[in-house]
């Protein structure tokens, strides 16, 4: 159900859940700070604070920003942003450095 | 004679959505881009070069922290301050907006001593490749807290009088705003850690 139609009741309900996703939230901030103290190899690190990054980013999105319950044409905007974002990450790893030393 | 923005306060037939969501969706759809335009910078610099100094190393971790947790708090305070509308509840909505305001001063006040204490010691966007960028994407990321900070005054200010004659336009308007805020806390999830971790 998107989120202009929730009766007062289901409101409610997401109240309780939003402090709980906050409390991840903390949770997750710690653990990327925790990692950063290990001083991991750099690919490790990297894959490893994405990956909570993302976490937290999903918990935001699907329950704050109430995607978990949306209706298909945002899904779509979405799905096409993504496309087009990950092309944009994608690109540098195309570019030939060594074009410097010739 | 004024013409009237058809499925603002009501769905559309067709998306199901009210065209300002669809709006806002879009507009964070824009901002994407831009954002990743600069994510794509910052991996395009940090591959052109064998040493990238640590953020840990040169930036304030501690103030960075706290900065990670006030944004997050107030991605709950917006969302609260959504949820006490559709509770019909007013005061609770402005407690949860004047919470919301005060932590994005408190996240600017922040970012202004980490800005200030890098100006003291002479560095600044052109010191090298890594401030510059670290630079340009906190600032915009700044620059963004600021459009909040007016968008969500307003709406508690003079905006709040819509609540009297048309409540569910306004919870909506609400709504429209915390998405755009959540997207800010979106982005500074992802530049805390590749910025200052890693």
């Amino acid at each position: 159900m998107a989120s202009g139609h929730m009766s007062v009741e289901e409101v409610k309900k997401h109240t309780r859940i939003y402090w709980v996703i906050f409390s991840s939230l903390l949770l997750l901030t710690g653990v990327t700070v925790g990692i950063s103290y290990i001083h991991l190899p750099f690919t490790y690190a990297v894959i490893l604070a994405l990956v909570v990054a993302s976490t937290k980013a999903s918990l935001v999105a699907l329950y704050f920003m109430h995607l978990i319950s949306e209706k298909a044409v945002i899904y779509f905007t979405l799905a096409l942003t993504a496309f087009f974002f990950v092309f944009l990450i994608i690109i540098p790893w195309f570019i030939p450095w060594d074009f410097a030393t010739h | 004679m004024s013409v009237q923005i058809p499925y603002i306060d009501e769905p559309h037939p067709v998306t199901g959505v009210t065209n300002a969501k669809l709006g806002v969706w879009l507009f964070l759809a824009s901002e994407v881009m831009l954002f990743g335009a600069l994510f794509s910078a910052l991996i395009t610099l940090r591959l052109g070069v064998n040493d990238w100094p640590h953020g840990y190393d040169i930036l304030n971790v501690p103030l960075a922290t706290l900065n990670t947790v006030v944004l997050i708090f107030s991605s709950v305070t917006v969302v609260m301050a959504w949820a006490s509308l559709k509770m019909q509840n007013l005061s609770r909505f402005r407690t949860y907006m004047v919470l919301t305001i005060l932590c994005s001063f408190i996240f600017l006040a922040v970012k202004a001593v980490e800005y200030g204490h890098k100006f003291e010691h002479g560095i600044s966007p052109a010191t090298s490749n890594f401030y510059a960028i670290y630079f340009v994407i906190t600032g915009l990321h700044g620059l963004h807290i600021i459009g909040g900070i007016i968008v969500n005054a307003y709406l508690l200010g003079p905006g709040s009088r819509m609540w009297k004659t048309q409540p569910e336009r306004f919870t909506g308007r609400i709504e429209c705003a915390g998405l755009y805020w959540h997207f800010v806390d979106l982005v500074w999830i992802f530049l805390f850690p590749i910025l200052y971790l890693l």
